[in-house]
């Protein structure tokens, strides 16, 4: 019943539909430098032996560690070693049960679900399985943070049309997440993830169903977007992807095992 | 809802109206009732109408005839009853003025000018019919105030309802930043029209269905009184405000109980 309102509301206020764009300028997004939405002591964020536990046996402990504004990090493992747990507790989706994780410059524990709000709109995530709404279009999809955060208008809805171009799906933008390939629905992902202007990129997996070409694809957006001066950090287990990056870019690689944290080798 | 709020209201009103018909009847009557031998019996009623007359607040005083006591009596003994044989109390009937009469001041003057003279000025029935006119007023705004709970329980279930069948799409909300009064007010906003709406045609459809009511003027019965008059009929209007006011609550508070509940 209620499913209905809000497609109608995002309709209302970020644009009925989307006019025909072939732009392929990158997203109008701001190069804020290192500083902006860095807590007190310039880390976005800070976990000082902070630990993480489903049960009474933790998945993560003495977690330690400072991402500073404009580094590019990569989060490796195997599966089930707590990549995702890691970056839920990077937007406060999880709470650490031990030690401290500070989310520019506030704690984590003693956020309120306004303030876990306001840290989520400075963060922008590409889920694994992306978390779509099926009943939008492509392009509500990516504009949803839009209203939620009272920014949306023409300006945005321009940006929107770019921002689409740019992750080149620009013919699919009316189309519903369901009917996207899986490389399409993670660039839809990410153009979400980004619409807001985020201080902070955190992807889980973004090439986990995508094949390589694909893969560097979006890559390269998020190396772009790490240029531009975001913060981002990319929980895979693709260590070919790792190589390709570092390439192209200073990045810090993380390896999670045995639910402890620390810096990869340079075999890396 | 609406259209139950409204008959409640009417009836409340009606049962008011009533009452307080009865209550202001009597109010402005009263009795004397002389008990006295034969041969003193039309002194003291001279004496008594002699009383009344002297009395501020009296505006008339009437002793019944013997075909007005026979025909009071004649419901039980019927219509041969024979007054001349029996000790029937003559009875004065007192009609009052709007500022009424010191009854106590006036049984004393009795007492002392005709001490077979009862003052009875119905005030043990007026003010039982005074209560129950109060309490039919209440019981009709409490009817209200329940529809009102029961429209509030069924929005609140409503709501959770709702706020269930979109658990996903609250959830991506939250990811991308949503606060939690943004989610709360789509289902308010809702919520809140929906009562509105709902509300104003229920009163619409329950005001024609009071108003073709069959009308009191043939008889005095509650049920075909059961009406609105004057200014009464303004008074549902406020029906709806208070179902959308209600609805505005529940679904809130329903809606942040339920977010509280989603990380």
């Amino acid at each position: 019943m209620i499913s209905t309102i809000w497609p109608l509301h995002l309709r209302v206020r970020s644009g009925a539909r989307l006019r025909p764009a072939i732009a392929s300028a990158p997203p109008r997004v701001q190069d804020r430098g290192n500083k902006n939405g860095a807590g007190a002591r310039g880390q976005m964020i800070e976990m000082q032996d902070a630990a993480y536990g489903y049960g009474a046996e933790p998945l993560l402990s003495d977690l330690s560690l400072q991402l500073p504004p404009g580094s590019f990090h990569f989060l490796t493992g195997p599966s089930g070693a707590g990549k995702t747990t890691f970056l839920k507790l990077c937007y406060a989706e999880l709470l650490p049960t031990g030690g401290n994780i500070t989310l520019f410059g506030h704690t984590a524990t003693g956020l309120s679900r306004d303030g876990i709000a306001d840290i989520r709109q400075k963060i922008g995530v590409v889920h694994q399985d992306c978390k779509f709404l099926d009943h939008l279009s492509v392009s509500e999809n990516i504009a949803l943070p839009l209203p939620v955060t009272g920014k949306g208008g023409m300006a945005q809805e321009s940006n929107l049309n770019e921002l689409v171009g740019w992750v080149g799906l620009t013919a699919r933008a009316e189309a519903l997440p369901p009917e996207l390939s899986g490389g399409e629905r993670q660039r839809a992902a990410l153009a979400r993830a980004i619409i807001m202007d985020p201080d902070l990129i955190l992807a889980d997996e973004p090439t986990g169903n995508v094949d390589w070409d694909m893969s560097l694809r979006l890559l390269n957006l998020l190396i772009e977007l790490n240029k531009l001066g975001k913060t981002v950090v990319i929980a895979t287990h693709d260590l070919a992807l790792i190589r390709a990056a570092k390439q192209r870019v200073q990045a810090r690689v993380l390896r999670i095992q045995g639910g402890q944290i620390t810096a990869a080798g340079a075999d890396l | 809802m609406a259209f139950l709020a409204v008959f409640a209201m009417a009836l409340s009103m009606a049962a008011g109206r009533l009452a307080d018909r009865w209550s202001d009847a009597l109010a402005q009557s009263s009795t004397i009732r002389i008990s006295a031998p034969p041969a003193e019996m039309e002194a003291q009623t001279w004496a008594v109408l002699t009383v009344l007359e002297q009395t501020p607040g009296v505006e008339s005083a009437r002793a019944l005839s013997d075909e007005d006591q026979q025909a009071l009596l004649a419901p039980w003994f019927g219509p041969d009853l024979p007054l001349d044989d029996l000790p029937v109390p003559q009875l004065i009937e007192i009609t009052e003025t709007a500022d009424g009469y010191d009854a106590d001041g006036l049984r004393q003057r009795l007492a002392a000018e005709a001490p077979g003279a009862v003052l009875d000025d119905h005030d043990r029935w007026r003010r039982p019919l005074a209560e129950a006119a109060g309490r039919l007023r209440v019981l009709g705004w409490l009817a209200l105030v329940l529809i009102l709970g029961a429209t509030g329980a069924m929005v609140t279930l409503a709501a959770q309802s709702a706020l269930s069948a979109n658990e996903q799409v609250i959830r991506v909300l939250r990811l991308v930043g949503a606060r939690d009064s943004y989610i709360a007010r789509a289902f308010v906003r809702r919520f809140t029209i929906r009562a509105l709406t709902g509300a104003a045609l229920g009163v619409i459809v329950g005001l024609l269905a009071v108003a073709i009511l069959p009308s009191a003027r043939d008889t005095a019965a509650i049920l075909t009184g059961l009406s609105f008059s004057g200014a009464g009929w303004f008074w549902p209007l406020i029906i709806p405000p208070l179902a959308g006011a209600t609805a505005f609550a529940a679904t809130r508070i329903a809606a942040f109980r339920t977010l509280r509940s989603l990380q």
